[in-house]
């Protein structure tokens, strides 16, 4: 008698199904919490957001502050740098996005679409170079007046958009607001 | 194919036939010192045992370093500290453990060319060889892992560019990142479990060691001429092989001391040679080293991985292709595990007839090539990315591809080898006519 005969499917053979899909199931829900807990705990996720008081910021620099775990560039910028930025507006832009998640993702990369207030005064950036991740050098660093990563050559101008090197991407903008003249609610 | 034809371990006493009904375990132990090995071994072949060595005295001086550290992103710089300043003997361990790390891949990069040269991966012996690389891929990362737990600057940096790597993945990266590092950034989460997984890697090693010994006490070794043993009986297989013990482990154990007499004078001289001074600066996110170097044992796919900037044609054209999707950064991030694959695929990539390549006149000039360009890529791994380092690491980037690529599959067919010696036995008498003028009577 050969197995060709057996199309019907015994008992035996719902057995089998049975037992390999409750295993499957069983090894998933065992598996998926093993995985899971390498994800960002409780205390991490809590961290929302930050108030930065930035009425020390004189013009012309930038104040550095820790929030999610990275740094983040307020810099206040000075008529030059703003000047340097919006003429750059029609060079060749490595990447035409705005990388602003205060606005949608189809916004272009002009300087205006860029800064916190209207008169470009005030660029907030991730420090974090689109690249892999390290921490550019600010005030007027690299060939564009802006900054520049020391650890793989990223060229970043004074609007924070990346012009040469390997990274792929402007510097992200967080979500970001004033909630006063001088102070900014970071998240 | 069965193994090479040998004596097997009888046992005598009343106690040895008692356990080895029960437990065949001296006669493992017994095979695997006796086992046959080809009598022509050069100097080459003695980095096996290096590397055996290596992998213990890692794990011992690791496990009593474990004893002092503490890993906790406000407490793992000091506690490191301690172990330099207030330990008994705790800085030479650390030095010992640092430098065993320089010492493991310094042999293992010896091993690796010694196998690409003389056609160690060819069959029979694939599975061998890549096991060898799921070992060498294995101390990749416990190296990487193992850097990160100081917790200095170049340890949080390096784990920042690191884990960067994955975050280029197209859409599923960010995330991939995050759950890597258990946060949004390098920090306690990260640091607690690297340091598990750096305690746990070495003892993977240690079992992928075992089966790597296995495959080529399966197979047998290759040898300089990468002519087989002959197995047709006991007395053939003799003249090609002496026997592990007492023969190569003697050999090797006096290379062994000759390899750790420069390492301890490493260790003791100049225990920061290879080390980074910005490593002894506590981590700090805000702050990036001016100058980030990996250890010196991965920069050549440190340079491979930063030789493809957007400007390159090849990115552009996989940009194009892929609808932007692999941009530069992710194809750079391709390239540096593509590097280490094409190593692994050796075994099927090179068409030779001829196993090893004392036999190959064109393809030694390219081998020799490929060990120059390992060097290059490792020395301009260590330079900036301005000109013209960017062009020294494309065209070394390029050869590293092409030798895997399209010499070994194409000199293969095109070259005209020398032919090897019929037996090793003949070899050997060539090398040393008058030890075996006797020996041959």
């Amino acid at each position: 008698m050969s197995h060709a005969d057996d199309h019907q499917g015994s008992r035996r053979d719902f057995l089998y199904y049975a037992t390999a899909g409750t295993a499957t199931v069983a090894a998933g829900a065992a598996v998926w919490p093993l995985i899971d807990q390498m994800n960002p705990s409780a205390d991490v996720r809590a961290m929302s957001s930050i108030r930065v008081d930035i009425s020390s910021v004189e013009e012309g620099t930038q104040l550095t502050v820790k929030w999610l775990g990275k740094p983040v560039f307020i810099r206040h910028r000075s008529p030059e740098d703003i000047a340097h930025a919006r003429a750059d507006d029609n060079a060749d832009l490595v990447d035409p996005h705005a990388r602003n998640d205060n606005l949608g993702p189809d916004a272009d990369a002009s300087d205006a679409n860029r800064t916190l207030d209207k008169e470009g005064k005030w660029l907030v950036v991730m420090g974090v170079c689109t690249h892999l991740g390290c921490v550019p050098l600010g005030n007027g660093a690299g060939d564009y007046h802006g900054w520049y990563c020391p650890c793989h050559g990223s060229h970043y101008d004074a609007a924070a958009r990346i012009r040469r090197g390997p990274a792929p991407r402007n510097l992200q903008v967080p979500v970001a607001a004033f909630v006063d003249d001088t102070t900014i609610k970071l998240g | 194919m069965s193994g090479i034809p040998h004596d097997h371990y009888e046992p005598k006493t009343r106690f040895e036939k008692w356990l080895h009904e029960r437990l065949p375990i001296v006669a493992l132990a017994y095979d695997t010192l006796m086992i046959p090995t080809p009598k022509n071994l050069n100097w080459w072949w003695i980095w096996g045992i290096v590397l055996a060595f290596a992998l213990v005295m890692q794990i011992v001086t690791g496990i009593i370093l474990v004893m002092h550290y503490t890993p906790h992103v406000d407490l793992a710089f000091a506690s490191v500290e301690h172990i330099m300043r207030d330990v008994n003997g705790g800085h030479m361990l650390r030095y010992v453990h640092a430098n065993g790390a320089s010492l493991f891949f310094f042999a293992v990069y010896i091993h690796i060319f010694r196998g690409l040269f003389y056609g160690s991966y060819k069959s029979p012996r694939e599975v061998t060889w890549i096991i060898g690389m799921l070992i060498y891929l294995a101390m990749m990362a416990t190296g990487f892992l193992g850097y990160v737990l100081p917790w200095g600057q170049m340890s949080f940096w390096g784990a920042t560019v690191i884990t960067g790597l994955f975050g280029a993945i197209p859409f599923i990266g960010p995330d991939i990142q995050t759950w890597l590092l258990g946060g949004p950034a390098v920090d306690n989460a990260a640091l607690n479990r690297f340091f598990s997984l750096h305690y746990l890697l070495p003892f993977v090693i240690a079992a992928l060691v075992a089966v790597h010994i296995w495959a080529f006490h399966t197979t047998g070794n290759n040898n300089p001429t990468g002519v087989e043993v002959r197995r047709g009986s006991k007395e053939e297989a003799e003249k090609d092989t002496l026997p592990f013990w007492p023969y190569f482990v003697i050999k090797d154990l006096f290379a062994l001391a000759l390899v750790l007499l420069v390492f301890f004078a490493i260790v003791g001289f100049m225990p920061n040679f290879f080390g980074e001074p910005d490593n002894y600066i506590e981590a700090n996110p805000l702050a990036t080293p001016a100058h980030i170097v990996p250890e010196w044992y991965f920069l050549p796919f440190y340079a491979i991985l930063r030789a493809f900037t957007a400007d390159v044609w090849a990115v552009q054209f996989a940009s194009f292709i892929t609808g932007g999707i692999i941009d530069a950064k992710f194809f750079g991030v391709l390239a540096m595990f593509g590097a280490i694959i094409v190593i692994a695929l050796a075994p099927w990539l090179d068409t030779s007839k001829t196993r090893s390549g004392a036999y190959r006149p064109a393809f030694k000039w390219w081998f020799r090539l490929l060990v120059i360009d390992f060097i290059v890529l490792m020395w301009v791994g260590s330079r900036g990315t301005n000109h013209p380092y960017d062009y020294i690491s494309l065209i070394g980037a390029t050869y590293w591809f092409a030798y895997f690529l399209v010499i070994l599959p194409v000199l293969g067919l095109v070259e005209k080898a020398k032919t090897p010696p019929a037996t090793i036995e003949e070899d050997f008498i060539h090398h040393y006519p008058e030890a075996s003028g006797s020996a041959a009577e």
